[in-house]
């Protein structure tokens, strides 16, 4: 039950979010873009990561190869 | 009792997807991964040890090793096939779901096949 990840991609939404406002208010609206893009990335890459161990459980438990 | 914890992590997950919903929609969906693939490892030990207890049954019934390999075969290609699907839909891709399934639906079937063909046959040697 590693919970941590979860709360690290509630911590990336919540972050972004954050920034995309203060980026707006300051007129610099293309930057928030960028930042939003990088850290969707990031967080892609923990849950691609994530899942990558899911299917090697999944395919010692089941047997499968 | 192993419930209680996997409950509390989905209501929390749930209320905060909620929140990210909001302002930014594509960490919900990578949330809602993330605490079904977080969920599935935690039960995916005991489902193990209730396959080693099949596979012993199955031993003692001499019953073929191909059949139950193929039969867990089945079971992990419909989960797995089910947990993109139900992804797929939560992101509002419901014609990728759908396509997930379709390609699981063959899958299952190509590993049917030799099963069916075996009781065919064995069907066929009773009739004299």
């Amino acid at each position: 039950m590693d919970v941590d990840l979860i709360f690290k991609i509630i911590g990336i939404g919540i972050l972004l979010a954050v920034a995309q406002t203060i980026l707006k208010s300051t007129g610099k609206e293309d930057l928030g873009f960028w930042v939003t893009t990088l850290g969707i990335a990031v967080a892609l890459l923990m849950v691609t990561e994530l899942l990558g161990d899911l299917f090697t459980q999944v395919k010692s438990v089941f047997k499968l190869f | 009792m192993e419930i209680m914890p996997v409950v509390g992590l989905a209501i929390v997950a749930a209320v905060m997807g909620i929140v990210l919903k909001q302002s930014k929609p594509e960490v919900a969906v990578l949330l809602s991964i993330t605490v079904g693939a977080v969920i599935f490892l935690a039960v995916l030990g005991k489902i193990g040890s209730v396959i080693d207890i099949l596979k012993q049954l199955a031993g003692r019934a001499q019953i073929s090793d191909i059949y139950l390999a193929t039969i867990l075969k089945i079971v992990a290609i419909a989960y797995i096939a089910d947990f993109g699907a139900q992804i797929c839909r939560d992101a509002g891709e419901s014609a990728v779901a759908s396509k997930i399934e379709f390609a699981a639906k063959i899958l299952v079937l190509v590993l049917a096949v030799p099963i069916v063909v075996a009781v065919l046959e064995a069907l066929l040697k009773l009739v004299p």
